[in-house]
């Protein structure tokens, strides 16, 4: 078995389901029609499903950087949150070494505190330790570079930017050492300087034989940390396999 | 589990297999009681800190800021007495009726508070909880642990009234302490019992108000609590008098009561008020947590 390569994610013919409910019709929304509801235990009329992953499988190995591309609402931050655990999947299974962590565009941090709380909470979120986030604090600060232009840490996050938003939760991220990392579109809003910093951490990252998943709408960033692709389209992988090819069918498949 | 066909390009086997061979766990299985318990304990500092956070984000919109935790009680009361004790006058029976219903008020806001915030505590943070990864116990157990330090503020100032009313000072008052605690553990499992199912149920958090309501009604708040073993319905029905006084809030309010003040009609000798207000917190505290860890894994479903 030494000669095998070790997998760290293992997707198994998953299904992920959304239910919503929505704001309800005329009727619907009195006290006395949500006791009947509850009572007779029937779903509600204003109770939408959608299925968004409809039985995807790969394995994905130790060492490894996969871009998942496809389409907008084709079902690739879904996929990612149910490999951190965070949506539960409605049939099948996803297996994982250790904690996969996820890093999103709308994770949502705490708008009304200060950046620098949000950097405490999120630590403390990730599990640290308080004596290893104060080491971490200033560090975070520094990489996410949202003090370049004043100090803007101390302001409420509701003032940032997005691109400053999503620096910082970029940089609290990658201030811990995953198994699986799971990126989604984080990089995406930074500027130039910034993007080429944290490929670098993601290049890091890697090499302290973790697994990394990056969603990226920039086939440059995705050419340049991954070696292999998922394409996803309607929840269904449509192709995998090494990037270059990929992203060549991906290509043709959008410009049609 | 399902049986599929998938197999591993490298070596043929079934996924299931070669997850298990490499020793990979599945995401979204419950952890057990004691790791989950563990796993809270060692998030304690998270807990805390979100804790001061809503605190500090929820206040910080308001021009009155921390005096609301004292104001809100405190108008409570203030309409409960002209409207009962006044217009109504169900005073009866009762020495020093403000400081009775004042602390009746206080100690029922507290329970109410954490059901309200209970209810959304894992509704109204989806984001967080797709986002970031901890054991969602601690959100439920934040929102208890903000509503204990806004009850500091209110215990403060049920005392000035209490002793502000001609009540003495003395010993018993330190059972203010163990009181305090048998609550706040029963509202914890409260707090978490209430945040699965608002998380089930969307519109329970629309009943909310009402049962509130009810438990208002039921829990001799606004009114001696002898009005029920005086009652000649309740007189015939001994069961349902047993019933009507083994509710958590009434003991717990008497309890407060007995500690707090000289003269005060109790539902039952303060004995047995003890041992239901023991009871009531382990099974409330305990019920409630298991209830919650076991929808651990699908919270994120919202
Ligand atoms: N919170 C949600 N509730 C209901 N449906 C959702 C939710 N998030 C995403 N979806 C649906 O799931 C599908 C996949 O979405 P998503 O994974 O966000 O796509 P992508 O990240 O690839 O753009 C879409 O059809 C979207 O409408
Ligand atoms: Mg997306």
């Amino acid at each position: 078995m030494a000669d095998q390569r070790e997998p760290t994610v293992i997707v198994d013919d998953a299904h992920v389901v959304y239910r919503v409910h929505q704001a309800g019709t005329a009727g619907t929304g009195s006290p006395l029609a949500s006791f009947k509801r509850i009572v007779t235990g029937t779903k509600p009329a204003t109770l939408r499903e959608v299925h968004a992953i409809k039985g995807v499988s790969f394995v994905a190995y130790k060492g490894e950087a996969i871009g998942l591309i496809g389409t907008n609402g084709s079902g690739k931050s879904t996929l990612l949150r149910a490999i951190a655990g965070l949506l539960p999947v409605e049939k099948g299974a996803i297996y994982a070494a250790g904690q996969p962590s996820l890093l999103g565009v709308n994770a949502a941090l705490m708008n009304d505190l200060p950046g620098e709380r949000n950097v405490v909470l999120g630590c403390l979120a990730m599990g640290m330790s308080p004596a290893q986030v104060k080491s971490q604090v200033k560090e975070i600060i520094d990489f996410s570079g949202i003090n370049e232009r004043g100090d803007f840490s101390s302001l409420p996050m509701r003032t940032y930017s997005s691109g400053m938003a999503a620096r910082l939760r970029f940089s609290i991220a990658a201030a811990k050492k995953h198994d699986v990392l799971l990126i989604d579109e984080a990089l995406a809003t930074g500027d130039a300087k910034f993007r080429k910093r944290s490929e670098q951490r993601v290049r890091d990252l890697r090499a302290e034989a973790g697994t990394v998943f990056l969603v990226s709408h920039s086939e440059q960033s995705i050419r340049d940390t991954c070696e292999r692709c998922i394409w996803l389209e309607s929840g269904l992988i449509r192709a995998d396999g090494p990037t270059e090819e990929v992203l060549k069918q991906y290509e043709s498949f959008v410009k049609k | 589990m399902t049986q599929t066909a998938v197999a591993d390009s490298d070596t043929g086997l079934p996924l299931r297999e070669l997850a298990r061979r490499h020793g990979l766990t599945a995401a979204g299985k419950l952890p057990s009681l004691p790791a989950y318990s563990r796993q809270l304990w060692s998030y304690r500092y998270f807990i805390a800190s979100y804790a001061n956070a809503k605190v500090t984000s929820a206040l910080g919109k308001t021009r009155l800021g921390m005096l609301w935790q004292v104001l809100t009680p405190l108008i409570n009361a203030a309409v409960y007495y002209v409207i009962f004790g006044l217009v109504l006058s169900t005073a009866r029976g009762v020495d020093n009726f403000v400081p009775y219903l004042c602390t009746g008020v206080f100690i029922f806001q507290f329970t109410q508070s954490v059901v309200q915030a209970g209810v959304q505590a894992i509704s109204g943070n989806l984001g967080l909880i797709r986002a970031l990864h901890f054991p969602r116990a601690s959100l439920p157990l934040a929102i208890t642990m903000v509503e204990v330090r806004n009850m500091f503020a209110s215990m403060a100032v049920l005392m000035i009234i209490v002793l502000g009313f001609g009540e003495p000072l003395t010993f018993e008052w330190l059972l203010v302490v163990p009181i305090f605690l048998l609550q706040s553990v029963f509202n914890a499992g409260l707090a978490m019992a209430a945040a699965r199912l608002g998380s089930k149920v969307a519109d329970i958090k629309q009943l909310v108000p009402f049962i509130m309501r009810i438990w208002l009604y039921g829990s001799a708040v606004l009114y001696p609590v002898t009005k029920f073993s005086s009652n000649e319905h309740l007189q015939a029905h001994k069961w349902a008098l047993y019933v009507v006084e083994a509710n958590p809030l009434l003991v717990f309010i008497d309890l407060m009561r007995h500690a707090l003040m000289e003269e005060v009609p109790l539902a039952a000798s303060p004995m047995v008020l003890w041992l239901e207000a023991i009871g009531w917190a382990l099974v409330v505290g305990l019920g409630g947590y298991v209830y919650f860890w076991r929808g651990e894994k699908g919270y994120g479903r919202g």
